[in-house]
C-alpha cells in the first residue's frame, strides 16, 4: 500500500474524469469543499449554478442530449434536498445522472448537526441506487459502480452521499476498484421464443401500430426501427419522450398519441389489431383508463425493465431485453402482411383530422412554436418546460432525430426546460438550442440566466407568455365551470427588461405579423442567451384532449359545447 | 380485490439501507408485512430475508419484479404455493392458578411445547413448528390467561438438493 497524499475526493474526481465526464454542475457548501478543491486541478469544467435544482436539470439535459451520464455536485442538507425534484425527473424519465452530495462528518450523522439531512433516506424512492460512503477506501470503487449503474440497463439517477471526513481522508492510490453486482442484470438476454412469438403476431397483423418510447431512443434502435417499418409498412406513433426515434416528418409517422396527442395517432390506436410498444411503458397519459385501453388490440411489449411488464396494461407477448438487440433479432423472422388498406385508412385520418390553429387574430402559441421550429431546422435541439406550451411544442415541433427533443415526461417538472437547455447546449456547442417555456415554469429556475450568460450560451428562450398557469386554467375552465383558482400570474415581471438585467438579450413579440421577423432576429443573436417574450392569447386551450382516465375515443377535437363531467383520472 | 398472505424469500446484499429499500416496495404497493426475519446467509456478504405479507395476489408479481429490480436484491421469490421446510418459534406466557396448571400443561404437552419458565402465577412455553401450529396452540391457550406472545416470524428453506432463492 502506498499513497501520494491524495484525498478520496481527489481520487473520485479523477475517476469521474476517466468516465468521459467534461462538466460537473453544482454549487458548493461546507461539506462539499473537498470535492470542489479537487476540481481545481481537474480538467473537468465546473458549471456553477445558482440553485441546486438547476444543476440537476442541467445534468439531465446534458445526459439526454449526449447519451453520457450527467454529474451534479452539491453540499449537504439544503444543497442536497434542492436536487430532489431533479432526481424525480431523471428517475421517471430513465436519465443517467450521478449526484454527489457532501454530508456531515460520519460521527455527526443522526445528531441534527448543521446542514445535516438524511439524503440517502429521503431519496430511496427516487433513485436507481444510492450510496452512503463510510469507508474512504471504498469511494473509488463506489464511484465506478455508481456510473455503471446509472448508465446501463434502464438508466436512472444514482446518488453518492459523502461525509466530509470520508472525502478528505488521504487514501491509498493502488486500491482495487473492480466490482461485481450480483443483483444487477443490465443487459438481459431476450428469450428467442418470445421474439419468435412477437414476429409471428406482427406478421399476421393487418392493422398494426408501432408505439415507440424513450427506451427505443436510449437503446439506439433508430436504424432497426426504420428497417422494420420499411419492411412491414407499419404506422408509427411515438410517445412524448420517443420523439425523434423515427422521423416525425415521415408519412408513416402519426406523432404523439394520448391525452394531447394527434387525433390520427389516437384513432390508429383505437382501431389497431396489434400495438407493439418498443420501450414505451403504457403511461397513463396515453392509456387513460388502463382497463379499457384498446381492448380489441393484441399487445406486444419490448422493454429492458421486467418490472414494466404487465404493470399498467396486460400484454399478450412480452420481450425483456434491449430494444435494439430485440428488433435486430426479430427482423429476419418478420414476413410482411397486407397492411395496405390500413395505411390508406390511417392516411385518411391524417388528412381529415389535422392539427390546426388560426394564425389570424391574437398571437397564437402554436404559430410562434411552429415558426420557431422551422427556423431552428431539423438539427436543432428543443427542450421544453411543462404545461400547455409543452403540448403545443410536442404537436408542432416535428422531431427527426433522437436526442433532439428534451422534455420532462413522467414527472412533469415545471422549471425543467431552461436548465435542461443549458446542459444540452454544453453537450452540443455547435447546435442551435431552443427552450420552449411558459411564464409559470420559467420563473421557477430563471436564476440560471446568470449561469447561461456567464457561459455565453446562445440559447433561445421562447417564452410562451399567457400570464396564466395555462394548463390548470384549461382544466378549471373545462371541468370546474371556469372557477379560476390560483392560476392568474399577476405580478409577472417584464421579461425583456429582466433579460437585460442579466446581461441577456430580450425580444418582445406581440403581433402575429411580427412572428417571423422577431424570431429571425432572435436566431441571429448568438452572443449569449436571449428571451423571446411572446405575449400569446390568454384563453387558448390545447386540443385534441382526452380527459384524464377516459378512453381515447372520448377525445375532444375542439372546445366542448356542453358541460363536461370531472375527469376520473387522477390528474 | 381479495387480500391473501404470501411468503417471500429474498437473498440480498448485506448492506446498510437494503432493508429500507425492500420495506418501501411493500409499503408503496399496499402490502402489510406480517413478519420479517433477517439473518446472515452462508456467505456473510449476503443476508437471507423471509417475509410474510398480506396484500392483493395480482399485485404480488408486480411487487416481486420491483424487489428484483433493487440493486441490493439478488433474488426475490414467492414460496406461498411451494412445498418447503417452514418453521417458526413462539414464546407464549400463560397466567395460571393452582387449579388450572395441570390442564394448561396437558395442552402444552399435546403440542410438544417446551416449558421454558415457570413461576407461581405464570408458565412460559416455547412452541416450534409451522405457523399454523403456533396459531392452534395460541387458540387452545386463549380460554386461559395469555399474558404475552412473541413470534420469530416464519423461516423457510427449500427441500433436498434445491437451493433456496
Amino acid at each position: 500500500m502506498s499513497n501520494t497524499g491524495r484525498t478520496a475526493a481527489d481520487v473520485m474526481i479523477d475517476i469521474i474524469h476517466q468516465q468521459g465526464v467534461d462538466y460537473i454542475f453544482g454549487l458548493p457548501g461546507g461539506a462539499a469543499i473537498p470535492m470542489f478543491d479537487a476540481l481545481v486541478q481537474s480538467p473537468i469544467e465546473l458549471v456553477l449554478t445558482r440553485h441546486e435544482q438547476g444543476a440537476a436539470h442541467m445534468a439531465d439535459g446534458y445526459a439526454r442530449a449526449s447519451g453520457k451520464p450527467g454529474v451534479v455536485l452539491v453540499t449537504s442538507g439544503p444543497g442536497a434536498t434542492n436536487t430532489i425534484t431533479g432526481l424525480l425527473t431523471a428517475h421517471m424519465d430513465s436519465v443517467p445522472i450521478v449526484v454527489i452530495c457532501g454530508q456531515q462528518t460520519t460521527g455527526n450523522l443522526g445528531l441534527d448537526t448543521f446542514q445535516e439531512a438524511d439524503i440517502s433516506g429521503i431519496t430511496f424512492p427516487l433513485v436507481k441506487h444510492s450510496y452512503l460512503v463510510k469507508n474512504p477506501q471504498d469511494l473509488p470503487r463506489i464511484t465506478k459502480e455508481a456510473f455503471h449503474i446509472a448508465s446501463t440497463g434502464r438508466p436512472g439517477p444514482v446518488i453518492i452521499d459523502l461525509p466530509k471526513d470520508v472525502s478528505s481522508t488521504i487514501i491509498d492510490d493502488d486500491i482495487d476498484t473492480s466490482f461485481t453486482i450480483p443483483g444487477y442484470i443490465n443487459d438481459p438476454e431476450p428469450n428467442p421464443e418470445d421474439i419468435a412469438q412477437a414476429a409471428a403476431m406482427i406478421s399476421r397483423s393487418t392493422k398494426p401500430v408501432l408505439m415507440l418510447g424513450h427506451g427505443a431512443i436510449i437503446s439506439g434502435a433508430q436504424k432497426e426501427i426504420a428497417e422494420i417499418v420499411e419492411k412491414m409498412q407499419i404506422p408509427v406513433v411515438n410517445t412524448l419522450l420517443g420523439k425523434g426515434i423515427f422521423p416525425e416528418t415521415h408519412e408513416l409517422n402519426l406523432g404523439m398519441p394520448g391525452m394531447h396527442g394527434t387525433a390520427y395517432a389516437n384513432k390508429a390506436l383505437i382501431n389497431a389489431d396489434l400495438i407493439i410498444s418498443v420501450g414505451a411503458r403504457w403511461d397513463d397519459r396515453i392509456a387513460g383508463n388502463p382497463d379499457k385501453f384498446c381492448p380489441d388490440a393484441l399487445k406486444i411489449h419490448i422493454d429492458i425493465d421486467p418490472a414494466e411488464i404487465n404493470k399498467s396494461i396486460q400484454v399478450d407477448c412480452a420481450i425483456i431485453g434491449d430494444a435494439r438487440k430485440v428488433l435486430d433479432k426479430m427482423y429476419s423472422l418478420l414476413k410482411p402482411a397486407d397492411t395496405e388498406k390500413w395505411l390508406r385508412q390511417v392516411a385518411r385520418w391524417k388528412r381529415d383530422y389535422p392539427l390546426k390553429y388560426k394564425k389570424e387574430g391574437k398571437l397564437k402559441a402554436q404559430h410562434v412554436i411552429e415558426e420557431m421550429a422551422q427556423l431552428a431546422g431539423p438539427d436543432a435541439i428543443i427542450t421544453t418546460d411543462v404545461g400547455q406550451h409543452q403540448m403545443w411544442a410536442a404537436q408542432f415541433c416535428l422531431t427527426e432525430k433522437p436526442n433532439q427533443w428534451i422534455s420532462s415526461g413522467g414527472a412533469g417538472t415545471m422549471g425543467f426546460g431552461f436548465p435542461s437547455a443549458i446542459g444540452a447546449q454544453l453537450a452540443h456547442k455547435d447546435k442551435t438550442v431552443v427552450t420552449v417555456v411558459g411564464d409559470g415554469g420559467f420563473q421557477m429556475t430563471l436564476c440560471e440566466l446568470a449561469t447561461a450568460f456567464n457561459l455565453k450560451l446562445p440559447i433561445k428562450i421562447l417564452l410562451i407568455n399567457n400570464n396564466y398557469l395555462g394548463m390548470v386554467r384549461q382544466w378549471q375552465s373545462m371541468f370546474y365551470e371556469n372557477r379560476l383558482s390560483g392560476v392568474d400570474l399577476v405580478g409577472n415581471p417584464d421579461f425583456v427588461r429582466l433579460a437585460s438585467a442579466y446581461g441577456c438579450k430580450g425580444f418582445r413579440l406581440k403581433r402575429s405579423a411580427d412572428v417571423k421577423k422577431v424570431l429571425t432576429a432572435a436566431m441571429e443573436y448568438n452572443d449569449g442567451p436571449c428571451i423571446i417574450d411572446a405575449e400569446v392569447a390568454q384563453q387558448d386551450d390545447v386540443f385534441p384532449m382526452v380527459p384524464a382516465g377516459a378512453t381515447l375515443d372520448n377525445m375532444l377535437l375542439e372546445p366542448p359545447k356542453h358541460k363536461l363531467e370531472k375527469p376520473e383520472g387522477s390528474t | 380485490m381479495k387480500n391473501s398472505q404470501h411468503t417471500i424469500s429474498l437473498l440480498v446484499c448485506n448492506r446498510p439501507g437494503a432493508l429500507i429499500r425492500i420495506a418501501l416496495v411493500f409499503a408503496r404497493r399496499g402490502f402489510n408485512i406480517d413478519s420479517l426475519v433477517v439473518s446472515e446467509s452462508k456467505d456473510p456478504h449476503y443476508s437471507r430475508m423471509n417475509i410474510v405479507a398480506t396484500g392483493e395476489a395480482k399485485t404480488l408479481q408486480l411487487m416481486l419484479n420491483q424487489l428484483n429490480k433493487l440493486i441490493d436484491v439478488v433474488h426475490a421469490k414467492d414460496y406461498s404455493d411451494t412445498d418447503v421446510i417452514q418453521k417458526e418459534i413462539a414464546l407464549i406466557k400463560v397466567g395460571c392458578t393452582d387449579e388450572n396448571r395441570t390442564s394448561i400443561l396437558q395442552i402444552a404437552d399435546a403440542f410438544k411445547c417446551r416449558n421454558v419458565d415457570i413461576s407461581d402465577s405464570t408458565m412460559t412455553f416455547q412452541v416450534t413448528g409451522k405457523s399454523s401450529k403456533i396459531d392452534a396452540v395460541r387458540k387452545m391457550f386463549e380460554p386461559y390467561h395469555v399474558l404475552e406472545i412473541v413470534r420469530t416470524g416464519k423461516i423457510l428453506m427449500a427441500r433436498g438438493d434445491e437451493e433456496t432463492a
